[in-house]
């Protein structure tokens, strides 16, 4: 089998484009990857028109903003583009150079600064946003709705602040200042101390009895409910609290995720397609018939090409592990898992490109096949739960796991981080799948001469 | 079917076969409905050179892998010569990207002969081809990649060769470095069955013929033999071809 082997690698050797694709392919796909995990999502170009006046700094009750931190914010989640007025926001985004525009008004500070008097004025903001690539459009109608959505709970944050502090004052008593001018406000609880006590000394049958009575009932009514309106202020502020629990799988980060993802593809791809090809390349180079007849078993033979794919399917992964692990960090401490991951994955795969190679018996129609077939159970393997229906997941599951990428990718995924998958089911898993497409594949060569 | 040792015991009468370095006694072959051999029986001595003749789908590449041991009679015995048999494919089996070297070396390895290195030498020197030794198969021409494909065979040093159609594909300058190379070999007392379409090749070649057609053996015996039992026509004098189409339709071919 050894010379078998060596003489597969040699053939290797001579052929540029397998040795292109099985060097270059996973150091590419190994920098898209990672640049794509290291620079994060694209953010979206919008142009800023800022009309606020110079004194940018505003205070609504207690909390203190300043433009230049508001604006320097935004801009860490969108690219600015600063426009000196409305009409040059408007050009940029109808040509395309920004994908949306935020105009700040000069009054918007006066405007944020009355919520927290008595005298509200709702402040607005003007957004353009260019709708030509709806993908584009959305994401930047997304990001600025988010932006506003987070900066007016903020402010109604301090507005129920500011309110639940009036209604404080109106219960309880204190100092107000109201235009300028210092206020003392007596407060109803004291107002109702004050009518007990004018109640007390009345004499008994005094026809002011019963009308104070009703005027200190109302009193204290007022007093108990007033009383739970800062409970009721807050819920305005922020309707819905949010209370996260996680039940079941413990998912691995995007980023694992994103990396067993193009692990296993790389891994599908050269396996499958290297050892279907290499056996129906016996059969065209017409060296099966010799081969087989007394010198190498067909067993044999076949498990020589699965052999081959394990240790191409490793040397690959491993390659492109170490390129992705210049732009991501990768858990090195668990690399002792990595192999026994990426040999089961690239057992199966080998195994299920044997069985490909074997029943096409041409290395053209083999390389055709192995993409026919892989590239859709990719696919299917990488629809989430709940995008489709029940009946149709339930039968994409079974689909996919009579193939090996979705065991591979679980196994990669364990592999890779503590919190993904178990490991030991799915290199289970793909152990069945190497045994069962290595009899299919050994079927097929029955009349591969 | 018995794949059996001419030393052993066994069905076949000793007498008839000493001497003879291959006997098929009564093979027969279906593919399906197809009858591609039927009861077939013939014996070669060693260092005799026999040509298996006949029109398509007359059985002979059929009879050929079943000699060959790659594929099995429904019925009939083999016996063959106490050395291996080695089996030339019509097409050349060869890795193309490897070098002739390497390729020989392979086949060495796998036929676990003895001294590689020594049996790879020798191949080289009997193939004329040592100073292309590096040269990958791929850019060999036809001939030359035949002349390696019958090497290969011989690496086991076998006391028979098979040959299905050598000569397919080559030009007459190839054919004929071909065949000198094939007259070698039996002339060192290897037994050399060929099958071919060329019928010429077969009566210039052949020391005996066997003529299958339908999966029968209609014909086996000298070249002269044949002549006597198809004796030329005016019209076809000189024209063996035109004598053996003659003696197939006479039989209903």
């Amino acid at each position: 089998m050894r010379w078998l082997l060596l003489k597969d690698l040699q053939i290797m050797r001579r052929s540029p484009l397998v040795t292109t694709l099985l060097i270059v392919y996973p150091i590419v796909i190994a920098v898209l990857i990672g640049f794509a995990l290291s620079r994060g999502p694209e953010t979206p170009k919008v142009a800023i028109v800022n009309q606020i006046p110079i004194e940018s700094a505003f205070g609504i009750g207690e909390e203190e903003f300043d433009i230049d931190e508001v604006k320097a914010e935004l801009c860490s989640r969108i690219e600015c583009v600063d426009a000196s007025s409305e009409r040059e926001a408007r050009e940029l985004v109808e040509s395309g150079e920004a994908l949306g525009a935020l105009i700040l008004p000069a009054d918007l500070v006066d405007k944020l600064q009355s919520l927290g008097g008595l005298t509200p004025e709702a402040p607005t903001v003007q957004v353009l946003v260019n709708e030509e690539d709806p993908v584009k459009g959305e994401l930047v109608d997304d990001r600025i709705s988010t932006l506003l959505s987070e900066a007016n709970l903020r402010i109604s944050q301090q507005v129920s602040e500011i309110s639940a502090t009036y209604l404080q004052i109106l219960l309880e008593g204190g100092d107000l200042s109201l235009f300028g001018e210092g206020l003392s406000i007596l407060g109803l609880q004291a107002s109702s101390e004050i009518l007990t006590q004018i109640r007390d000394d009345l004499p008994p049958g005094s026809p002011d009895l019963e009308r104070l009575d009703e005027v200190i009932r109302f009193s204290d009514l007022a007093i108990e409910n007033l009383g739970v309106a800062d409970d009721l202020l807050g819920s305005v502020s922020q309707p819905i609290a949010v209370d996260k629990e996680v039940v079941s799988g413990n998912a691995p980060s995007l980023d694992t995720f994103a990396i067993a993802v193009a692990a296993t593809v790389t891994l599908m791809f050269v396996t499958v397609l290297l050892v279907a090809g290499s056996l129906a390349l016996e059969r065209e180079e017409n060296a099966f018939a010799r081969l087989t007849r007394g010198l190498v078993g067909k067993t044999a033979l076949l498990a020589e090409k699965v052999l081959l794919g394990v240790i191409v399917a490793v040397v690959v992964t491993a390659l492109m592990l170490a390129g992705l692990s210049l732009f991501v960090s990768l858990d090195w401490a668990r690399s002792p898992l990595w192999i026994p991951a990426i040999v089961a994955g690239g057992g199966a795969f080998a195994a299920f490109g044997a069985a490909i190679g074997a029943a096409a018996k041409e290395v053209r129609a083999a390389s055709l096949l192995a993409f026919m077939i892989s590239l859709p159970v990719a696919f299917l393997s990488l629809v989430p739960a709940g995008t489709v229906g029940s009946g149709l997941y339930d039968l994409i599951e079974v689909v996919a796991a009579l193939f090996p990428f979705d065991p591979a990718l679980r196994a990669l995924e364990g592999a890779l981080e503590s919190g993904g998958p178990s490991i030991g089911l799915a290199i289970l898993h793909l152990a069945l799948l190497a045994v069962a497409y290595g009899i299919l594949a050994r079927f097929a060569v029955r009349r591969f001469a | 079917m018995q794949r059996t040792d001419p030393t052993r015991a066994d069905p076949i009468d000793r007498e008839t076969i000493a001497g003879r370095a291959i006997e098929a006694h009564g093979l027969s072959k279906s593919f399906g409905d197809r009858r591609a051999l039927h009861e077939v029986s013939f014996a070669a001595a060693p260092g005799e050179l026999l040509a298996i003749i006949g029109p398509n789908g007359a059985g002979k590449t059929t009879l050929l892998s079943i000699l060959a041991g790659i594929q099995e009679p429904d019925a009939g015995e083999v016996r063959l010569p106490k050395g291996e048999i080695g089996f030339v494919p019509q097409q050349a089996a060869l890795y193309r990207r490897l070098t002739v070297e390497e390729n020989l070396r392979l086949f060495a390895r796998l036929e676990r002969v003895a001294d590689v290195d020594a049996t790879v030498e020798e191949m080289l020197a009997v193939t004329s081809l040592r100073e292309r030794r590096g040269d990958q198969v791929g850019t060999l021409s036809g001939g030359n990649q035949q002349r390696i494909n019958i090497a290969i065979g011989l690496l086991s040093r076998p006391a028979a060769l098979l040959l299905d159609e050598p000569s397919t594909g080559l030009d007459p300058r190839q054919r004929a470095r071909l065949w000198e190379f094939v007259l070698e070999l039996a002339g060192r007392g290897t037994t050399v069955i060929f099958s071919t379409h060329n019928i010429a090749e077969a009566e210039r070649y052949g020391e005996r013929l066997l003529v299958l057609a339908d999966g029968e053996r209609i014909f086996d015996g000298t070249v002269a033999e044949f002549h006597a039992a198809a004796p030329p026509s005016e019209a076809d004098a000189a024209d063996f071809e035109s004598a053996f189409v003659r003696f197939l339709a006479e039989r209903g071919h």
